[in-house]
């Protein structure tokens, strides 16, 4: 483990070693504003808060917390699109959007002080990484609406850093770019980046011998021994970086040199972890669900969000000296979200689409796998004497429709297999929806 | 004079077409006719046998996809051109052909043709005006 130099040490990191008296005090001042804030302004928070008899000054320690009611995607989707906002657009600098659960989109917005505060927990989050001013940043994040891109840009150029927006895919150019700029640092899915080093082998560059030296790689769950195949390939430290857009996007914790657990940025977005059938709190250091209080999000507060990703907090001191808590790797997911592409996909959405088009749900079973790093998604429908057709066309423009229907309502386009009834295996009497073979292979 | 046809949906994999084939060889039923239409993901099996009803009851029975459609099925003698007259008498009639298949008889010289048009009976009108023979169900499967 590397302790940074420090005078590499960035500014914008201080809040990472606050004391832990002094950053629960923070944490409470900040609570009780934006809960207060979040009852003023948004419907939501305060008809729920009434329901329970609660006024923000209720709120008078940290652990009054629990009391407040969660939030969750679906109340992101109900009151699509601004129901949340707790400005006015005058105020709303940014907007975002991800797909949501029914094809309607989920938006969330930022004030000036919203997106200083993301560009500082991603600058925080490059410092604690060991970038700085001087590393050359290829940002191979989507630019556009997914909040990855311009999350990571924001933060790497707050840095001081030298930016390369380049945004995804153009595999070939990007390895072009790495060699001719002397890239040092690169953000990506971490299957984009074993996509992008498979290429690199096959047109005869050594990733290893280049200067690059670290990766920062999130919006997708990843395994350990993907770290390593990565490592190695590259001679890179990999670094895990954790987010979402309904909090903030990328930036939410990082990890630090140690690669054990990561640094959640608790001085903006307060953890617990809960039962996830029950809702109740769990004890320190017990595997539950995470959720997520915006401690000083001003456009769009999230009072206890439900994230539905499966994690633990570490109590104990890191090794690296930050007071923060570390949560450890998201493994698995409390819901049957799929992430695909950086996309979210839930298996609900792929019936919906294909219930529009056929009037009844098929029998269906969605397919992942991995192909140079990239996911790909087949969806299998069962074909039913009612739309089954002697003619060639009628078939493939209903293939063709199903393949619309679930871009519309996904986001993504899926490759659509039509197979003969009863082939798609059911286990005490339903299908399995799901077969992820993303991680078979090695890949 | 229309005949019925059934297709079956076939998946694009080894040992497909095999299914429909036993179970209409264990039903004692012989296909009269066949055609075999195939794309990258799946395959359209179109069958005219004898006892139609009969074979697509014990099709669907076995789970398979099947449905009747309504063909022509035209009888010319087997010599160059056959087919080109047949496709000038429906030429001024404006119908469209969905597909088509043909086999050659083994005796008498003859051919003949499934047809699977938009409007059947457009089709049919035009044929017998031209004097082209339409045959019907039991000429076709009691040969």
């Amino acid at each position: 483990m590397t302790v940074p130099d420090t005078a590499l040490f960035h500014p914008a990191s201080t809040p990472d070693y606050l004391p832990r008296p002094q950053l629960r005090a923070l944490q409470l001042d900040r609570l009780q504003t934006i809960v207060r804030r979040a009852y003023e302004y948004v419907l939501l928070y305060r008809q729920r808060m009434d329901e329970r008899g609660l006024k923000p000054e209720d709120i008078r320690t940290l652990d009054d917390l629990p009391a407040l009611p969660f939030t969750t995607k679906t109340d992101l989707r109900d009151t699509y699109p601004f129901g949340l906002f707790a400005s006015p657009m005058e105020e709303v600098v940014r907007l975002h959007a991800s797909s949501g659960t029914t094809g309607k989109p989920i938006v969330v917005a930022y004030t000036k002080e919203d997106v200083a505060v993301w560009t500082s927990v991603m600058v925080r989050s490059f410092a604690a990484c060991g970038l700085h001013a001087g590393d050359i940043i290829q940002n191979a994040y989507g630019y556009g609406l997914f909040t990855g891109g311009l999350g990571a840009h924001y933060g790497a150029e707050g840095l001081g850093a030298t930016v390369i927006p380049i945004s995804g895919g153009n595999t070939d150019r990007q390895i072009r770019l790495m060699q001719d700029f002397g890239v040092t640092a690169i953000c990506s899915t971490p299957s984009y980046f074993i996509h992008l080093a498979e290429r690199a082998a096959e047109m005869g560059v050594d990733l290893r011998k280049l200067p690059l030296r670290a990766g920062i790689f999130g919006a997708e769950p990843w395994t350990d021994s993907m770290r390593r195949h990565i490592e190695a390939a590259a001679d890179i430290r990999a670094i895990d970086i954790y987010g979402l857009s309904e909090i903030i996007g990328p930036g939410v914790a990082v990890e630090c040199p140690c690669q054990d657990g990561l640094h959640v940025f608790e001085d903006h977005f307060y953890p617990e972890i809960i039962d996830p059938d029950t809702g109740h709190s769990l004890p320190a250091g017990a595997e539950g669900e995470l959720v997520l209080t915006t401690l000083s999000k001003f456009a769009m507060p999230m009072i206890r969000y439900r994230t539905r990703d499966i994690t633990s907090l570490m109590e104990e001191p890191c090794a690296c000296g930050r007071s923060l808590r570390r949560m450890r790797r998201i493994g698995r997911r409390s819901d049957d979200m799929l992430i695909l592409r950086g996309v979210n996909v839930f298996p609900s959405q792929v019936e919906e689409a294909l219930l529009a088009v056929e009037g009844t749900l098929p029998h269906y079973q969605m397919v992942l796998t991995r192909r140079h790093g990239l996911d790909d998604l087949e969806v299998q429908v069962e074909v039913t004497p009612e739309v089954f057709s002697d003619k060639v066309g009628a078939l493939e423009a209903f293939e063709e429709r199903l393949t619309r229907s679930i871009e519309h309502v996904v986001g993504l386009r899926a490759g659509v297999r039509l197979v003969a009834p009863n082939t798609i295996q059911r286990s005490e009497g339903k299908a399995r929806r799901v077969i992820d073979r993303r991680n078979e292979q090695g890949a | 004079m229309k005949l019925q046809q059934i297709s079956v949906f076939l998946a694009n994999q080894p040992g497909a077409l095999m299914e429909p084939c036993r179970l209409l060889s264990e039903a004692g039923i012989d296909i009269r006719a066949l055609c075999l239409a195939d794309t990258q993901q799946f395959g359209i099996l179109r069958l005219i046998v004898p006892e139609r009803e009969r074979a697509e009851r014990i099709l669907a029975e076995a789970g398979l996809a099947t449905r009747a459609t309504e063909v022509l099925a035209v009888e010319i003698p087997d010599h160059p051109g056959g087919l080109t007259d047949v496709l000038a008498a429906l030429h001024d009639s404006g119908v469209s052909i969905e597909y088509m298949y043909a086999f050659a008889e083994g005796r008498a010289g003859k051919a003949v043709l499934i047809f699977r048009f938009d409007r059947p009976d457009a089709a049919m009108a035009a044929l017998q005006a031209a004097g082209i023979n339409v045959l019907a169900e039991v000429d076709i499967c009691a040969r």
